[in-house]
């Protein structure tokens, strides 16, 4: 999977997720940009980004994501396998 | 119109819900005539995404909740010490949302059997308190959880009948939590331990949502755990279905019973097919007993449908039905045909059938009715248990005779076709009515019956059992009944008014509702009588009446008109406001005796 793809996913389950149709994420995006992303909320945007790519994160992985870039390079790695 | 959503019946797609609930909400959120009622969350875990997802599966009910959540684990704190914001909230509903991870203390094996007693009844009696509590501070039901099961066994099978296995020792608490709620009105269980089991106990108590969020369950899981709690609120304030609308060929038995004939349709012990479909009857059948009155509507002969429904080997017979629509009419129109010969709205009808064709159809002409997507056969059961269109919360007397009543207003049908006189009709009937003041036996039908009129309602105010409780030991109501009786068998508990006295002479209706099972007996102008009657008693000398249109009661609304009411005021909403001064009130019932 390209990561132009994966971006654009990306894109629409946040779009879904915070209701925010002008929502662009990139590699630098950090739960500060958003305004409702929020610990709570984070869950609800693991679990729909698993259930689009058809994977699942691990606990070390969700603690230490720090942007979304981070979060691209694990969908990457396990697309790979 | 904004119409409920398929989305939100079982079976359901619980990520895309999650996903997309903020769209789903703000869908909702412009139903009409949404109910609003206060609902407080004390958890005993983060509960954050089930208040998320019982918002939406309310809102798809008609229930429009305003929330209160406590702090992370505060759910004993706020019960036993009290705290100021949730006093003010005033909650109409209280779910206690605890699990297996708020058991303080399990047996060990070395303990004996003296201390593993007392440990069951120390951890019952910390639940016990909550709930006296908020009994005592709160007039709100109580919705709380019994424990799943734990997901790892120490003692292997011997965990769930050895009494130091934590298996044997929640199920012994449950127990114990199911006793308190057997004999305490207004306090509900919500069955985690089968929800959790059916959605697969392993993947509910996935850990990593635990030790990431403090989720006592996978938030996948939540949308389940949501639907299961919406259901008994629903049930609570009226919203359950009420009658069954069946289909015949290939949904109560297998084949087509005009191509096929008789002797070949699959129904019966003998082959799986045949099966599968004599347990559907069954089941259906078992819902009699709940009051759940059955129809058919049938593309078919009505010859064909009676030889069908008499198979030797089937179990639903004609005479379990009340009416049978059997010809080649469009679905949708015999559905309101048997609406309109019951007295029932339409949207309380759970239509099954196998054509999907027909069930859209029908769910496109009909707003609010019920149309489970059944797929395959065997899947017939499961899927119309899991919306628990019937979820049972308080079941009443009237309840299991209901089918008999209905038989018996057939049989009212029938004789009145003999007279030429109105009046003559009525006074054959020889209906006796008790009237009477609000007593303790009947208030869990009266608070049934707020719920489920929506027709012969002139407010439409709504009262759960704690409200009508309130209100029966209250002096500043006068709050009637009436029981009617006639030749053809006992209705029961049929109708209500509620007045609010206020300023010492004035009596202010906050409701009068009828089952739209006696309408035409003239049973209202002998609760108007009667209220006049304790009115005066009281030196009330002005009754206040009130008529707040909705879409289903225009029935009632010239009502008080008729009645010689004088209309004071009408505002935008077309709200009405009526007043009659009782000073030379004359009786106007001549047709019921009132005992």
């Amino acid at each position: 999977m390209k990561k132009e793809e994966i971006y654009e996913r990306l894109n629409n389950v946040f779009r879904d997720i915070f209701d925010d149709e002008t929502i662009v994420v990139n590699a630098d995006t950090t739960s500060a940009d958003i305004e409702d992303w929020d610990s709570l909320e984070h869950i609800n945007l693991i679990v729909a980004i698993e259930q689009e790519f058809g994977m699942k994160f691990n606990m070390n992985e969700v603690t230490s994501m720090k942007n979304v870039g981070e979060m691209v390079d694990i969908i990457t790695s396990r697309s790979n396998k | 119109m904004v119409k409920s959503m398929n989305e939100l019946e079982y079976p359901f797609d619980s990520e895309f819900l999650i996903k997309n609930k903020k769209k789903i909400k703000k869908q909702l959120l412009q139903k009409e005539n949404l109910l609003s009622k206060n609902i407080a969350i004390l958890g005993g875990s983060t509960t954050s995404e089930i208040k998320n997802m019982l918002e939406i599966f309310l809102l798809n009910y008609g229930i429009k909740p305003n929330f209160y959540e406590s702090e992370y684990n505060k759910f004993y704190e706020d019960a036993v010490f009290g705290n100021e914001k949730l006093n003010n909230f005033n909650p109409d509903i209280i779910y206690i949302h605890t699990t297996n991870r708020n058991i303080t203390n399990y047996p060990s094996v070395l303990d004996d059997n003296k201390t593993v007693e007392e440990m069951l009844q120390a951890e019952y009696t910390k639940f016990e308190k909550v709930w006296n509590s908020l009994l005592k501070n709160f007039n709100a039901t109580i919705i709380q959880n019994n424990f799943e099961y734990p997901y790892y066994r120490l003692l292997g099978n011997k965990d769930a009948s050895d009494i130091h296995g934590r298996i044997n020792f929640i199920t012994r608490l449950n127990q114990k939590f199911y006793d308190y709620a057997n004999t305490t009105k207004n306090f509900f269980i919500n069955d985690i331990n089968y929800v959790s089991s059916c959605y697969g106990l392993d993947k509910w108590a996935n850990q990593f949502y635990w030790h990431m969020y403090k989720y006592a369950m996978e938030v996948p899981a939540i949308p389940y755990l949501a639907f299961n709690i919406a259901n008994i609120i629903k049930s609570i304030y009226g919203k359950n279905k009420k009658a069954f609308v069946l289909d015949l060929d290939n949904t109560l038995w297998g084949g087509i019973v005009g191509d096929d004939g008789v002797d070949n349709l699959s129904i019966g012990p003998e082959v799986p097919s045949g099966q599968v479909y004599l347990e559907f009857q069954q089941y259906l059948k078992e819902h009699k007993k709940l009051g759940i009155i059955l129809n058919v509507n049938s593309k078919n002969d009505y010859e064909n449908a009676i030889a069908g429904l008499n198979h030797p080997a089937g179990n639903l017979k004609p005479e379990d039905f009340i009416i049978i629509k059997a010809n080649w009419n469009p679905k949708n129109i015999n559905t309101k045909d048997i609406a309109e010969e019951l007295n029932l709205g339409a949207d309380s009808f759970v239509f099954v059938d196998d054509n999907p064709a027909e069930r859209k159809i029908v769910k496109t002409y009909i707003e609010g009715i019920a149309t489970p997507e059944i797929d395959i056969p065997e899947n017939y059961i499961r899927i119309i248990d899991k919306n628990a269109y019937f979820e049972v919360t308080n079941f009443s007397e009237e309840d299991i005779k209901k089918t008999e009543l209905y038989k018996d207003n057939a049989k009212r049908s029938q004789m009145m076709a003999t007279f030429d006189n109105y009046d003559d009709y009525l006074k054959s009937l020889k209906m006796v009515a008790e009237i009477s003041t609000f007593k303790p036996i009947y208030l869990e039908r009266i608070s049934q019956l707020s719920n489920k009129s929506n027709q012969f309602n002139l407010t439409t105010k709504r009262y759960s059992l704690a409200d009508i409780e309130e209100v029966a030991n209250s002096d500043d109501y006068i709050k009637i009944y009436g029981k009617l009786e006639d030749i053809f068998g006992d209705n029961g508990v049929i109708t209500v008014v509620i007045g609010n006295i206020k300023n010492k002479t004035e009596l202010h209706l906050d409701l009068w509702i009828m089952s739209c099972r006696v309408l035409k007996r003239n049973m209202e102008l002998a609760m108007m009588d009667e209220l006049v009657k304790r009115a005066t008693a009281k030196k009330i000398t002005t009754i206040y009446g009130y008529y707040y249109p909705t879409q289903k009661n225009k029935m009632v609304k010239d009502f008080y008109d008729d009645l010689g009411f004088e209309l004071v005021s009408t505002d935008s909403k077309g709200n009405k406001t009526y007043k009659l001064e009782l000073a030379n009130y004359e009786n106007k019932n001549n047709v019921i005796e009132v005992i």
